[in-house]
């Protein structure tokens, strides 16, 4: 028992071994002695373990005795807890057998596989030493160890509760599932602790060595579940594999786009230069074929002139007088397109001459009165005072921007009036602060009209007051075309703009034109940097608007010449100047009209509303007038009236003033007078024009002799006055040309010496001369537009033209270089003809209508260009700049 | 009768005018080159016309010898000369001879050889009837003077 107590007491050094027991060594020569001794016969064990007890039932007298033996190994001590197993004979058990037979062979400590214990038939392991009688060496034979044995000492490991201690020491809070297997026989792993649950891969192996090199365990631990899914990093990837497809998507999408966008683009700049060419053709062809029919359209005109100087009688003349107009018409008509042409190809450029806006107003005005009169109705125009004098910019189109205007008003207008007015957009911006109230009877007729207010609503220059600078000597003008016609119908309002857009069919039949005029001049008046609108109500009236930039006139006037206008209301107003007229008229706008007429004259001018006013602010006045105009409207509704204010002026006036009838119509004013019986009454017949205006006056004031020399003058004539007795220097490469331009000019009266080479210029324009200008022909090829200017340019051989632009650059080059000589005086300047500054004006001469360009002629120091054939009036334009 | 004679004249120098232009041949620039033609300078159409006809036939010779030429390629040179004829065409207003020359000078620009000789012989031939109907012209107007000019002595 001393065994077993002191086991006991000891097996907290052996945590991990169950329970130890010692068996003895016991031959069969010795058994029937140690049974006596021990009192009890050696059990085996072989048939417990094939019939296996449950361990209640369990009682160590069930045993059978062990069979007859060689030797016997019987447990003689045993600790308690497993003391079931003393007298048992451990040869008998398989398991043990085999383990004490290797212990005592080897000298180790040997395990046995694992097997169900005795009693408990927990599994476990059974660690065997053997025990000898004496010290062994160790390289003793296993014969000798056999001999040398004494006895069996066994632990007993139930490897249940040691893996279950040592899982315990770990602490894993995690239920880890360990599974211990004794892989000895590599094929038939046997369990020796845990559960078969099936093998999820997921486990770690390690080996334990229980110190028998024989037998090989392992340790398969895992986890007791499952490993959960990881579902962040599931939804992770999952997201980052939606957002990479997206992704993917989007820029597939985008490089498609992209590639759609390139193709669609491409498409486009393809379009596009179709549809540039196809413009550029359209604007070719339109000038060509307006070229082609202007062509022999001047040979119908030419031969129809010529038909008129025959014999023909009367009904044969109006034929031709039909044609000669519809063909003039027609000119007209293709003018307008090559016009249209121009602008639509860029190649319209205005002009910056000096021209009087007055003059140009009424030169338009005197256009239509013919017509004004015709259908007795009122045309006036107004003007501002505050517009200056003279103004720099195109007046030819200026004009043609206004008789366009005019044109379509007095086409649409069969009563009422026709009012111009010309005003600084200053001015009006500042009165539409002032006049907000607009009465429709203020008007020149005394119809109503569209308010004009209106027309200029969505000009920008009104929204933004900052785009005009008082400072800049720019002059924005403002003109208002208002007349009392049919106005146009408001659908075909927003069209009005669009060439060759009409109101109707039935307006081209009956009143015909284009319908062209208007988008050019919407052209124009964007080229002078203004803008167009309008206004109209239908059966009152239409209200054109239109702005302009031009430049003030006075302050550069010597960079400009002047453009030679019939300047004689100069020359007659200093006749007038500080006389004193009365104006009766109670329409103040008529009055307003009348007003700037006559002031332009120099005459101070009073308005009156009636008889009664006249007449108190004649006797009142201190200094007498000398002149009453009348409006007609005053001196029909009132003839009683008007013949006590003519009686009573005789008497009340200090010096009777002349009496005047403004009057629309002359056919009826004249009836009127007659029945009146008044005889010193002249009529002056409206619309006002200065000029005319002067004239009546003139006639009436007595002094009616002085004619009216320059109005209406054919150009040819002033310009046979320019160009008389000056020396022309006329340069052409073609003899044809060269006796034609030189026909040309002579028969202006100029001395006109002939070149034929460049060279030949050079020489003769080398100061000092006595060339008043010079004629250079620049040789286009053909008139077929911008390409063949561009063909012409590039190409090396048809370069003719840059001979002519070498020669001039030639002629400016010497001139400078006398000119400076002059100027440091190495050169006398009497050697020079006295002159300092040579600068002969060299004009290119170019058949070229559509594309005569100016700025390569400027570029290479020419001064300007004139078409050929010579036509008066540019070549005046032209020439007039340089002569006076 | 001589004013009968000149007024006849007359007339038929208009229609054969009439006839120029209906054809062609002639356009509004010969109108205005007769416009230049005045007291100082009675001459004037025939000098040009005469300036003409010398230019030309030189242009002419001009163009054949160069197109005749066996190795010929020097279009360029014939395109300046082409320009020439065009040009001193348009200032008498033979119009359809200045036409020929346009289209002789687009065939040269393309170096077509064949059009070129078809052109020049279409110009040669444009150019003889032009030159014919100027003779023709002038004729006439020389006659018109002349009778013209019997019949004013009698009215003065």
């Amino acid at each position: 028992m001393t065994f077993a107590r002191y086991t006991e007491r000891t097996a907290f050094e052996r945590p991990l071994t169950s329970g130890v027991a010692y068996a003895v060594r016991v031959l069969h020569s010795e058994r029937e002695q140690f049974e006596k001794h021990q009192g009890w016969t050696i059990k085996r064990m072989d048939t417990l373990e094939k019939n296996p007890v449950h361990k209640d039932d369990y009682n160590p007298d069930l045993f059978e005795p062990s069979p007859i033996q060689e030797e016997y190994a019987p447990v003689i001590f045993a600790q308690d807890i497993i003391s079931h197993v003393i007298s048992i004979d451990l040869l008998s058990g398989k398991e043990d057998r085999e383990n004490v037979l290797r212990a005592r062979k080897s000298g180790k400590g040997v395990l046995t596989a694992p097997f169900p214990l005795l009693k408990t038939n927990r599994l476990g392991v059974i660690l065997t030493f053997a025990v000898y009688k004496r010290d062994l060496p160790s390289n003793a034979t296993p014969n000798e160890r056999i001999q040398a044995t004494n006895g069996y000492l066994g632990g007993v490991f139930d490897v249940e509760s040691l893996v279950e201690k040592l899982l315990q020491q770990l602490a894993s809070k995690q239920k880890i599932l360990v599974n211990v297997l004794d892989t000895t026989n590599q094929s038939y792993p046997v369990s020796m602790y845990g559960s078969n649950a099936s093998d999820d891969g997921l486990e770690l192996v390690s080996h334990l060595n229980f110190g028998d090199p024989f037998r090989k365990h392992e340790m398969r631990c895992r986890f007791k579940q499952k490993p959960p899914w990881p579902w962040l990093a599931i939804t992770t990837s999952i997201g980052i594999l939606v957002i990479a497809l997206l992704v993917g998507h989007i820029f597939h999408a985008t490089v498609n786009r992209i590639a759609k966008v390139e193709d669609d683009c491409h498409k486009m700049m393809e379009l596009k230069k179709q549809a540039e060419a196809a413009d550029v053709a359209k604007s070719q062809f339109l000038a060509t074929v307006s070229h082609e029919i202007r062509t022999p359209m001047n040979g119908v005109l030419g031969m129809l002139h010529m038909l008129m100087d025959t014999d023909l009688d009367v009904t044969q003349l109006d034929y031709v007088r039909t044609a000669q107009a519809s063909g003039k018409a027609l000119v007209a008509l293709i003018n307008e397109v090559l016009d249209q042409a121009k602008i639509e190809s860029g190649k319209l450029e205005l002009e910056e001459v000096q021209f009087d806006l007055r003059a140009v107003l009424d030169d338009v005005l005197s256009l239509f009165s013919g017509k004004a009169q015709d259908k007795g109705v009122e045309l006036a125009v107004f003007i501002s005072d505050r517009v200056p004098e003279m103004l720099i910019g195109d007046p030819g189109r200026f004009r043609q921007i206004i008789t366009n205007l005019m044109g379509n008003s007095i086409k649409f207008t069969e009563k009422g009036h026709i009012h111009v007015t010309v005003h600084l957009v200053e001015e009006v911006i500042d009165s539409i602060e002032v006049e907000t109230e607009f009465s429709s009877n203020n008007t020149l007729s005394g119809f109503p009209v569209a308010d004009r207010r209106q027309s200029w609503k969505g000009f920008r220059t009104f929204s933004q007051e900052g785009s005009i600078h008082p400072f800049s000597d720019s002059i924005n003008i403002i003109v208002s075309v208002e007349d009392t016609g049919e106005g146009i119908p408001i659908e075909a309002q927003s069209r009005v703009f669009t060439p060759f857009m009409q109101v109707g069919p039935s307006i081209s039949r009956t009143h015909g034109g284009t319908g062209i005029g208007l988008s050019i001049s919407k052209c124009l008046v964007n080229l002078m940097k203004g803008e167009i609108g309008f206004v109209s109500i239908p059966k009152i009236g239409s209200t054109f608007t239109f702005t302009a930039v031009f430049t003030s006139g006075s302050s550069s006037s010597k960079e400009y010449k002047s453009q030679q206008i019939n300047n004689q209301t100069n020359s007659v107003s200093s006749e007038f100047r500080g006389k004193r007229a009365l104006v009766v008229d109670p329409r103040s706008v008529r009055a307003k009209v009348s007003r700037y007429h006559i002031q332009r004259l120099g005459i101070h001018v009073e308005v009156v509303s009636d008889w009664k006013q006249g007449l108190s602010s004649i006797s009142r006045g201190s200094s007498a007038f000398n002149m009453v105009l009348i409006e007609q409207e005053v001196w029909d509704q009132d003839l009683n009236g008007s013949a006590h204010f003519i009686d009573n002026l005789e008497k009340i006036a200090i010096t009777t003033p002349k009496v005047f009838l403004l009057s629309n119509s002359i056919s009826s004013s004249r009836a009127n007078t007659t029945t009146s019986g008044v005889c010193n009454l002249t009529v002056i017949p409206k619309p006002l024009r200065a000029s005319m205006l002067a004239a009546s006056l003139q006639r009436a004031m007595g002094d009616g002799n002085k004619g009216n020399p320059r109005n209406g003058e054919v150009p040819s004539l002033s310009l046979r006055n320019l160009l008389l007795g000056r020396k022309i220097l006329i340069v052409d490469d073609n003899n044809v040309n060269l006796k034609v331009a030189a026909g040309a000019l002579r028969k202006y009266g100029a001395d006109v010496v002939s070149a034929s080479r460049g060279m030949e210029a050079i020489e003769l324009l080398t100061p000092p001369h006595r060339f008043d200008a010079c004629f250079m022909d620049i040789q286009m090829p053909e008139m077929d537009g911008y390409v063949s200017r561009v063909a012409f340019r590039t190409s090396l051989y048809n370069s003719d033209s840059e001979i002519e632009f070498e020669a001039t650059r030639r002629i400016r080059d010497s001139e400078q270089n006398i000119n400076d000589r002059i100027h440091f005086g190495e050169l006398s300047v009497e050697t020079y003809n006295n002159i300092s500054n040579w600068h002969v004006p060299i004009l290119a001469m170019t058949a070229d209508v559509i594309q005569a360009t100016h700025e390569a002629c400027l570029r290479c120091g020419m001064d300007g260009y004139v078409s050929k054939p010579f036509e008066a009036e540019q070549l005046y334009r032209e020439v007039s700049r340089f002569f006076h | 009768m001589l004013g009968l004679d000149a007024d006849r004249l007359r007339a038929d120098l208009n229609r054969l005018l009439a006839f120029l232009f209906h054809q062609g041949i002639l356009d509004e620039q010969y109108l205005q080159l007769q416009q230049l033609q005045d007291e100082s300078s009675p001459n004037f159409v025939s000098e040009v016309v005469n300036i003409y006809f010398h230019e030309s036939e030189k242009l002419l010779r001009n163009l054949r010898s160069l197109l005749m030429d066996r190795e010929f390629s020097d279009y360029d040179k014939m395109g300046i000369h082409l320009n020439q004829f065009i040009g001193s065409s348009s200032s008498i207003g033979a119009k359809r001879v200045r036409n020929v020359c346009v289209a002789f000078r687009a065939a040269s620009d393309q170096n077509n050889r064949a059009g070129c000789l078809r052109a020049l012989e279409l110009l040669e031939h444009e150019y003889c009837i032009l030159k014919n109907k100027l003779h023709e012209l002038f004729q006439i107007e020389q006659q018109r003077l002349l009778a013209a000019g019997v019949r004013y002595p009698m009215l003065n």
